[in-house]
């Protein structure tokens, strides 16, 4: 004993086991999170996909009425299940690659514990009736407030632990997740100005009002797009893709201008979501023009992630976590091909208000953020319990129903987009509208059906995924105590 | 300056990080707010009175922006279908905003006064019943429901705080008489609200029960005032173009 005390005392702090140099708990507290939210985030998206297919399913209960629980689906997936996967992910990556240990203990619990307390307020309000009535804002000006502290919190916690990094250059990760951390700040900030009925009144009505009101929510509403779900999950990639393809990044150039490149070109997109309103023209062609522009970084971002992989192309045959990053890197490509399309006046006249917009948001949700996050926590859990995965068959069972399931909603919502758009602009011989309105809600029966069974798919592959890390995790937990019996004395001998 | 600097000290990576992000936001947001052709010179916009504003909150509340938009856009088939295209003007009292993004239902910013009162209620309570094809929820709480009007005057003050000329006093009142004429203007008045609220549900009956004050009410009253405040006939078709 006294002999095994001696050896583990005397090992120094470098080459200890990574789970006692870094913070490795913080780490595993936010994954497991991000898959809980993800299998309920995605069921709740399944449930609201089949109330439009099956309106019965509303059974007339005020709670799960579409209009209440559609915020649940998307609050559940952006902040629970990417929210979460980002928590973790950041705080794993900066830990690495700064070879250091996370700032405080305390305070990043505080943002885990901070964060997923406001998703479960959230829920219940949004089912209760309280929202602000802003897409992907929707939490009371109370959670608002939550949510800014513990967000404050994360970007202290962030800074504190970049500063004390043991390697003299930030990596390019990390430049993505300050940017990510110092953009939503701001947005969440200026979005959720309100003034509240009293104190103790869970109501309260935005400060600004009509056009302004519109503007600031769409600046908002584009650009947790494209910090929350694109820079982010960016770094995400750029830690995740040269360590599994076990290569350097292709190009270090290429994510120095396109880093600098996407973070300003985003802030003068948002106003493409309110092309033809009442918005002035100004602002709209604005962000046309910049939309257009932002092809190129979005583009620089996933070639320089593709690219990384030139000379290792063979673990695409071997290496279902590669799968899902490269396949990731292409939704995201055609995604930021299509919404810079979309944006033009000329096709978002068509477009807007239908479900083609539906379908490229989720082509990019799906394909490019949930993506990404399956092939980082496959990657990441395996080492943060010291274990293998539990079998890398249903990694590959995963990645295709994930696939089918995201082929099939983006070509549904095609079908449903662009089939109402033309019939509800379509005229007969004398001038008249030709269809009704109906008569476009009939048509897209078929399609929703559709959406409603390829999300189906996918969430079939979130449970998988589910079952699979609680599998490697209470694998790895069994054959912990010899582990922790053999070190335990030794921590209190030295 | 090489880039090296930025990587290697976090203070600069993050001053020039804000700076960058500003800058969209700053240009496109903040002339809103000075530009006076922004928002259309048009008459007729008033603010919602006690009962349609609760109609909001209840609007806002059950996410029917989720699936009805409140914005016509300027094209012949959505003026043919709809009505006239929408002014910024007319939403110049909306706290928030609920132009919406999705059409899954069609465009609400001009129903007013298109259906009677009793379609309104049935269609909420059960919209199949009038429209087979329909895939909208029912809502029939809203009739069972007594409206909760007791933070009526707390919520017209936090409306007044964000600019909703609502008067709480003798000289906004006046104002107010100048600004949208004597019977509008005592509609607009705090001090009156809940009174107001309960004679304007009263007297329009919109639920089809004057003895009792349900949600139903505020929400069809809501609902019926929707585009219906400008008179289209009073301006030419060529003067709106100007504001755009």
């Amino acid at each position: 004993m006294s002999e095994n005390a001696a050896t583990a005392g005397s090992v120094p702090a470098s080459t200890a086991v990574p789970s006692e140099q870094y913070n490795y708990e913080i780490v595993k507290k936010f994954s497991i999170a991000a898959v809980i939210w993800g299998v309920l985030g995605m069921a709740a998206g399944v449930w609201i996909a089949s109330q439009l297919a099956w309106p019965f399913l509303n059974f007339d209960i005020a709670q799960i009425t579409f209009g209440r629980f559609r915020p649940v689906h998307t609050t559940l997936v952006i902040f629970g299940f990417g929210g979460n996967a980002l928590f973790a992910t950041s705080y794993y990556i900066i830990q690495r690659t700064c070879q250091t240990r996370l700032y405080s203990d305390r305070l990043s619990l505080f943002t885990f514990y901070g964060w997923n307390l406001a998703l479960i307020l959230g829920v219940i309000t949004y089912m209760a009736g309280i929202t602000q009535g802003r897409e992907y804002a929707e939490f009371n000006w109370q959670i608002d407030i939550l949510i800014a502290v513990t967000w404050v919190v994360y970007f202290w916690v962030f800074l504190m632990t970049l500063l004390r990094r043991n390697q003299p250059h930030i990596y390019v990760a990390n430049w993505f997740f300050m940017a990510f951390i110092l953009a939503t700040a701001l947005l969440h900030i200026f979005n959720n100005i309100q003034v509240p009925v009293s104190l103790t009144s869970p109501h309260s009505y935005s400060l600004f009002s009509g056009v302004q009101d519109a503007m600031t929510q769409w600046w908002y509403g584009h650009n947790a797009v494209g910090f929350f779900l694109t820079a982010a999950f960016l770094g995400m990639m750029y830690y995740f893709v040269p360590k599994q393809a076990g290569r350097p990044i292709y190009s270090y150039k290429l994510s120095i201008i396109h880093f600098w490149a996407i973070i300003f070109l985003y802030m003068w997109v948002g106003a493409h979501h309110l092309h033809w309103t009442a918005l002035p023209d100004w602002v709209s062609t604005l962000a046309a023009t910049f939309s257009i522009l932002l092809l190129l970084p979005s583009w620089g971002g996933m070639i320089n992630g593709i690219m990384t992989l030139s000379g290792a192309w063979d673990k695409l045959r071997t290496d279902p976590i590669m799968l899902f990053l490269i396949t990731a890197l292409s939704f995201y490509g055609m995604a930021t091909f299509e919404g810079p399309m979309m944006s033009l006046k000329s096709v978002n006249a068509l477009s807007h208000y239908t479900d083609w917009t539906v379908g490229h948001v989720h082509s990019g949700a799906l394909g490019w953020v949930a993506m990404i996050t399956f092939g980082s926590l496959y990657h990441l859990i395996p080492r943060l319990w010291n274990t293998k995965i539990y079998s890398l068959r249903l990694i590959y069972i995963h990645f295709f129903l994930a696939t089918i399931g995201i082929v099939l909603y983006i070509v549904s919502m095609w079908v449903a987009g662009i089939g109402q758009g033309l019939m509800l602009r379509a005229f007969d011989e004398y001038g008249n509208l030709a269809y009704t309105f109906t008569e476009s809600v009939v048509f897209l029966h078929k399609p929703y059906v559709v959406r409603a069974i390829g999300g189906g798919f996918f969430l079939l592959g979130m449970l998988i995924m589910a079952f699979n890390v609680a599998m490697t995790i209470l694998t790895a937990k069994r054959a912990e105590p010899v582990t922790d019996a053999s070190r335990a004395p030794a921590a209190t001998a030295s | 300056m090489k880039h090296e600097s930025v990587e290697t000290n976090a203070g600069l990576l993050i001053i020039l990080t804000l700076a960058v992000i500003s800058v969209g936001g700053l240009v496109e947001i903040v002339p809103l707010f000075y530009i006076n052709d922004t928002i259309e010179e048009v008459e007729g916009v008033r603010p919602y009175t006690p009962l349609e504003q609760r109609g909001r909150d209840l609007y806002v509340r059950e996410g029917c922006y989720t699936c009805h938009s409140q914005m016509v856009r300027p094209f012949r088939d959505e003026m043919l279908r709809y009505g006239h295209y929408s002014l910024a003007a007319e939403s110049q009292f909306d706290h928030p905003f609920q132009w919406g993004s999705k059409r899954t239902g069609p465009d609400l910013a001009r129903v007013g006064g298109k259906y009677s009162n009793e379609w309104q209620v049935q269609h909420l309570i059960n919209p199949k019943s009038l429209v087979p094809e329909s895939i909208m929820p029912g809502y029939p709480w809203l009739a069972t429901t007594p409206l909760d009007y007791s933070d009526i005057e707390q919520r017209m003050i936090a409306l007044r705080r964000v600019g909703v000329p609502y008067s709480i006093n003798q000289e906004e009142f006046d104002a107010n008489v100048e600004r949208f004429g004597e019977e509008t203007a005592v509609m607009l008045d705090i001090n009156r609200a809940e009174d107001n609220l309960i004679r304007q549900a009263q007297e329009g009956n919109f639920d089809g029960d004057r003895s009792f004050i349900s949600e139903m009410d505020a929400m069809v009253a809501y609902l019926q005032v929707l585009g219906t405040m400008v008179d289209f006939n009073q301006y030419s078709e060529g003067y709106f173009a100007e504001f755009r």
